[in-house]
């Protein structure tokens, strides 16, 4: 094991540079294009969502790669830290003028909001052996989606008013504002969010799940993973490791929820967004990018968000090259005759560099 | 040393399969950093796509797949039939109308996608948003630009917030309001009872209002019950409440499909009892595998029934049938009347399209409290607006008699 380490560990240093190279590369050629003009409007637009994909696949990739438990309600993390997130926008808004303090105290709220929710739900799930977290997990999702559309919550002059299900038992005074409106979620959030905010999250969750990954702590998630009778044996405690990665999954997925609400105007729960199609695409993203790779994540995530709205002009066939796609990536990533394949493709691309070499 | 060279050998190609795993991630990073770059050159080739000077050019956006599909695609219909109208009859002041129509999978994200996506396209003003949730969010963007926008069945009050933004249909206050009111008026019941969507903001939106006007008429709403997108396949529960507490009328501000399941629900419990909907009820009677004897007697409120017999919803249905092969609800209608309500602001303002997207926005925006037009969905005395984006038109109530809309 130690032998291994030592042999990769060059490899792995390589590995994260290429990672944080490619995404800064992408930022700064996203930047100079829309400088120049060159970028269209869609693209533009584009660029906060895919970066928001891409911070929620890298959190669920820490929990379904490394830490091999499945989590089908990441959505629900996300739906958690957009709205504690936006919540907290609301209140502080009229008494912190600072949008980029704004902004980092509304992350702050989301993050650590998600990450409690995490923590919470993994205490007595994660002790359980079985796919107990994919089934807790995909309950969660649909519970948080569900209380968020029944909450009410508003302010006013005589202070703050709840109400669960029923808006009416609130009688709002003239100068009130709703913060939280049942099913209309919460509306006329500033749009804090910006390309550039949504990198240096991207930036911040990648080096902390690397820093992870690489640690002591990471070796014992994978020893779990891996073995987990094995790692009980040689003392790991099972139950605080998981817990731990499980929590920084969520708490990632919450950060993905903060730049989505603040990057939108209103933030609604409903199964389009924050449901469990959505928990799958994230999903999705995780196991076309590679399992463990979170460089991986990050490309599928922004491809798969980028191509229906790139398919647009096929108007509704779009969504059936969507589909077809998705199989075609799945058989290109996975299948055993397609590696086979690749593998003899670079082995000539080797041969030919070498023979240029020579 | 012969021994020595074969176990060298033996162990080139395990030093070749490393190479190769590492040439190999390098060319696949290669290859995905590539697909990037095209993916953007290729959303670059979009932009720029500035405005014809002689056509004024129309997007629209709404859900035309996924579960609201039936909404957008009936606006995108709808609002075409009135675009081929009016460039047939030479267009709008000599200039023809470009219509482009987007789809948003009724999902605020994606409104906001498929707007970037029309103003690459050269969009100057704005049909849309078909449904209230994305349409919160797209007002932000129009506001932005300035751009003018009508839409014809977003709802909800904070869709018109914004200066820049008129909507064709009620709003939800307005129609909870409405409701309560007219079953009070024409003494329909005095125990009424309410299923309303609590996920949906067109259902609580109009259920709040409803409750806040009965309470003030003296109406007695016994039981309000709630379901949700994931649980609206089974209505018993609700139904069984209503008829214990013995309400004499149950309000529905919900969809039609959901509608449709009550009311056989009901039938098949023998629970006879009056049913009053909003908008949203238009279209039971076109509801697949529903027995529509059952919808006998069913109340709504709906700006536009495509049984009426004047000469313009009747041209309007026929061109629709033929074209469509279906028969046009409500939301068609909107979308008719929002194109038509842009053509009115257009002629109001005398706005050429040579003008930039907020010149056009400020010109037109000014130009809606003026203007009046008949519609599809203006009953009698037609469309007008106030400057806050709110229409006034009469509200209409209709029942269901011998499987058509009659009206009350």
């Amino acid at each position: 094991m130690s032998k291994m380490k030592i042999r990769s560990w060059n490899k792995n240093t390589k590995n994260q540079l290429i990672t944080f190279g490619m995404v800064i590369v992408a930022y700064l050629v996203a930047q100079l294009l829309a400088a120049t003009g060159m970028m269209s409007s869609l693209m533009q637009g584009l660029l906060v969502p895919m970066c928001t994909y891409s911070i929620v696949a890298i959190g669920l990739n820490l929990c379904v790669g490394y830490l091999g438990e499945l989590s089908i309600g990441h959505a629900g993390f996300m739906c958690v830290g957009a709205f504690f997130g936006a919540f907290s926008t609301k209140l502080l808004e009229d008494v912190i003028p600072n949008p980029t303090l704004l902004f980092v105290i509304a992350l702050l709220v989301g993050v650590l909001a998600a990450a409690l929710f995490g923590f919470v739900i993994g205490i007595p799930v994660l002790r359980l052996r079985g796919d107990y977290l994919a089934i807790v997990t995909l309950a969660f999702g649909e519970i948080i989606k569900n209380i968020v559309n029944v909450l009410y919550i508003a302010k006013d002059s005589s202070g703050f008013h709840f109400a669960l299900s029923d808006g009416n038992a609130i009688a709002l005074s003239e100068d009130g504002m709703w913060l939280i409106n049942g099913a209309k979620g919460i509306t006329k959030i500033p749009h804090l969010s910006s390309f550039t905010a949504g990198i240096i999250i991207i930036l911040i969750s990648l080096a902390l799940v690397y820093n992870l990954v690489n640690s002591r702590s990471g070796r014992a998630i994978m020893a779990i993973r891996d073995n987990r009778i094995a790692a009980e044996s040689v003392g790991i405690n099972i139950t605080k490791y998981k817990l731990l990665a499980f929590t920084i999954s969520a708490a990632i997925a919450g950060a993905g929820g903060v730049l989505y609400a603040h990057n939108l105007s209103t933030v609604t729960a409903t199964p389009a967004n924050f449901g469990y199609n959505m928990s799958i695409m994230i999903l999705v993203f995780v196991v076309l990018g590679g399992m463990g790779s979170f460089r991986g994540s990050i490309v599928a995530a922004v491809l798969l968000t980028l191509l229906p709205e790139v398919l647009r002009g096929l108007k509704d066939y779009r969504m059936l090259i969507y589909s077809i796609v998705l199989i075609g990536m799945m058989l290109f990533h996975w299948a055993p005759k397609c590696i086979e394949w690749r593998q003899k493709i670079a082995g000539r691309v080797q041969k030919n560099t070498k023979k240029e070499a020579a | 040393m012969q021994i020595k060279l074969s176990a060298k050998l033996t162990r080139i190609p395990e030093y070749l399969r490393e190479g190769n795993e590492i040439i190999m991630k390098k060319a696949l990073s290669v290859f995905m950093t590539a697909v990037l770059a095209a993916g953007c050159l290729a959303g670059c080739g979009a932009s720029g796509g500035s405005a014809e000077a002689d056509t004024f050019r129309i997007g629209g956006i709404g859900p035309t797949t996924g579960g609201a599909a039936i909404y957008g695609t009936s606006v995108m219909n709808g609002a075409q039939i009135a675009v081929d109208e009016i460039n047939e009859a030479g267009g709008i002041n000599g200039y023809q109308i470009s219509y482009k129509f987007e789809d948003d999978q009724h999902d605020a994200e994606k409104s906001v996608n498929a707007y970037n996506s029309l103003k690459d396209w050269g969009m100057q003003i704005l049909m849309g948003t078909t449904t209230t949730t994305p349409c919160v969010a797209v007002v932000q963007k129009t506001m932005e630009d300035g751009m003018f926008q009508v839409t014809p069945s977003a709802s909800s009050t904070e869709v018109i917030d914004n200066e820049n933004v008129f909507q064709v249909c009620f709003s939800d206050p307005n129609q909870g309001t409405a409701s309560a009111q007219y079953i009070s008026e024409q003494g329909l019941a005095s125990k009424v009872a309410v299923i309303y969507d609590s996920s949906d903001v067109y259902s609580s939106g109009i259920y709040t209002n409803f409750e806040a006007k009965a309470k003030e008429l003296g109406l007695e709403v016994v039981a309000a019950e709630a379901f949700t997108q994931d649980s609206k396949t089974d209505f018993s529960t609700q139904l069984q409440k209503a008829q214990s507490e013995g309400a004499e009328l149950i309000f529905l501000p919900i969809y039609y499909q959901e509608a449709s399941v009550i009311l056989t629900q009901a039938d098949s419990m023998g629970y006879d009892v009056k049913f009053f909907g909003c908008d949203g009820l238009d279209g039971l009677l076109g509801v697949k595998n529903f027995n529509t004897d059952l919808a006998e007697g069913v109340m709504l409120l709906t700006p536009f029934s495509a049984d009426a017999d004047d000469a313009a919803t009747v041209a309007f249905v026929e061109k629709y049938e033929k074209a469509y092969g279906s028969t046009p609800n409500q939301f068609a209608a909107d979308g008719y009347d929002a194109i038509y309500t842009i053509k009115a602001a257009i002629e109001e303002a005398g706005v050429t399209p040579d003008m930039s997207v907020s010149e056009l926005g400020s010109a037109l925006s000014g130009a809606m409290p003026s203007i009046q037009i008949q519609g599809l969905t203006g009953g009698s005395e037609g469309l007008t607006w106030e400057a806050s984006g709110e229409v006034n038109k009469a509200p209409k109530a209709v029942v269901i008699q011998g499987g058509a809309y009659v009206g009350m």
